[in-house]
């Protein structure tokens, strides 16, 4: 296994660990164990829990900000491109539970670990940016209507935060899949141009 | 030709459809007689001449350096006489042309008035179109509104010197015009942080994010040869209009066109996608001693 495959591995344990358990909970040595390596050589990977911690956001915002950069280059409508990330976003939540558990409930809920350099948009800047470019390219050609960007954003995104908070406690009577359509049409219609 | 190796240059100054400015803007260059000793002026309508206009519009001299300042109006007489008959007549013999501001270099302002027949002398906003596109090679725009003096008397004075003046594609010199009027600007640390400025007037703040200055997508160098040789826009706190280019005038120059809070227009080359990553980075960030008056910071505090 090379370092690169090692270091992803340990991504992908510890994003399970800290999602299922908690951040305080899970230790190092928990993550070396279940990755198969010594305590001391995890070292060699991430030289803290903090470290690895602000990874795991950079990780999971770079692997949202390039899917949703994809359908931002699509060359499909403003509605078909809502459709597209809330799809890709619930796809996540069901086949990667850990990724966006972790990213509600450890990044947004335990601040005082990313105030130190991981704060504000420092971490979560590639997955915002392609979200000012999804707004501005939708009100630019028309479809969108033009208005303050945390106030749109906050409302897609919420609401997806939201539904699938409600999947995870198994609140939610059908699939997410279900919701797809319904969602993407609010979604729409709340944003569309006026 | 008119002249020969041991004569000045004859230097003939037209107008079109014009406010002026430009003239009033030339009458401000601190060495201008310094200049104008290097030529021989034939006909300026604000300046001692060595002919009156009847003689000029009668076409029967010509000259060297043909100045124009106005948008051209296919239409327009002056002394009864079509401007646009004048300009052919003198730019056919001229070995340098000059479009002074940005209504003779894009069409500009009085466009505006009449899109579908006014135009710049090559260019029609920046489209190649216009009464004298047979003599584009021997033709430089010198944009602005109204044009800095000094781009005139750098311009006349590399022709005085036969010097090779490098223009860019919209025949404005390379010199003058390949620095962007965000270049020197006294505001850049809060450009670099992205600290609005929410008004006009204050010294302290970028005016790029709400009051719609243009200066980083505007070829110009206000910022660095200064008005007056001591300010700009910027420097007084008013936006820059984007005045040299050739979709000068926009509408509503005070406000920056944003879709959602999102600047529609960002640094010149800059890829939308790599401003906002670093807009977003910079606007985590708060520094104190850029967020209220300078005089008024203390280290200690």
């Amino acid at each position: 296994m090379t370092k690169q495959e090692r270091r992803t591995t340990i991504i992908s344990v510890a994003l399970k660990l800290f999602s299922e358990k908690g951040f305080y909970i899970t230790t190092i040595p928990d993550i070396a164990e279940k990755v198969g390596m010594s305590v001391g050589n995890f070292y060699n990977y991430f030289t803290s829990k903090d470290v690895l911690a602000k990874e795991l956001v950079i990780f999971i915002s770079e692997y949202l900000g390039e899917n949703i950069r994809q359908i931002n280059e699509s060359d499909i409508s403003t509605q078909k491109k809502i459709y597209e990330i809330v799809s890709m976003y619930f796809n996540m939540a069901d086949e990667k539970p850990e990724m966006i558990e972790y990213f509600l409930r450890v990044y947004l809920s335990n601040r005082e670990v990313f105030s130190d350099g991981c704060e504000g948009m420092i971490c979560v800047s590639p997955f915002v940016t392609e979200m000012m470019m999804f707004f501005n390219d939708g009100v630019q050609c028309g479809d969108l209507y033009d208005q303050d960007f945390f106030s749109a954003f906050g409302l897609f995104m919420g609401y997806l935060g939201g539904m699938v908070f409600l999947f995870g406690e198994k609140i939610l009577p059908e699939p997410l899949e279900n919701y797809k359509e319904s969602i993407s049409q609010n979604i729409y219609n709340a944003l569309k141009s006026r | 030709m008119p002249s020969n190796q041991d004569s000045k240059p004859l230097l003939l100054w037209l107008q079109g459809l014009t406010c002026n400015g430009n003239t009033h803007s030339f009458l401000n260059l601190e060495n201008l007689q310094q200049l104008l000793d290097k030529f021989e002026l034939m006909y300026h309508p604000s300046l001692f001449s060595e002919r009156d206009f009847n003689s000029i519009s009668s076409c029967q001299t010509s000259c060297n350096i043909l100045i124009f300042e106005g948008t051209y109006d296919p239409l327009m007489k002056r002394n009864g006489v079509l401007i646009s008959e004048m300009l052919h007549f003198y730019a056919k013999g001229a070995d340098i042309i000059i479009a002074v501001g940005s209504c003779a270099s894009f069409g500009g302002l009085f466009k505006a008035t009449s899109p579908e027949r006014n135009s710049g002398l090559i260019f029609s906003e920046d489209q190649k179109e216009g009464p004298l596109l047979a003599y584009k090679d021997k033709l430089i725009n010198l944009s602005g509104c109204p044009v800095h003096p000094e781009w005139i008397g750098y311009t006349l004075n590399m022709i005085a010197a036969k010097k090779e003046i490098q223009l860019d594609e919209l025949h404005r010199p390379i010199e003058l015009y390949s620095n962007l009027a965000h270049h020197g600007c006294t505001r850049n640390e809060y450009f670099e942080w992205k600290i609005d400025s929410d008004d006009f007037g204050l010294k302290e703040g970028c005016l790029y994010y709400k009051q719609g200055c243009r200066a980083p997508m505007t070829h110009a160098s206000c910022n660095k040869i200064l008005w007056n040789e001591v300010s700009s826009k910027t420097r007084v706190g008013t936006p820059c209009f984007g005045c040299t280019e050739p979709d000068f005038p926009r509408s509503k120059l005070f406000s920056t066109k944003t879709n959602m809070s999102i600047p529609e227009d960002v640094p010149l080359g800059v890829p939308k996608r790599s401003y906002l990553t670093l807009t977003g980075i910079a606007k985590t960030f708060h520094i104190k001693r850029l967020e209220g008056k300078l005089i008024d910071y203390k280290k200690t505090d």
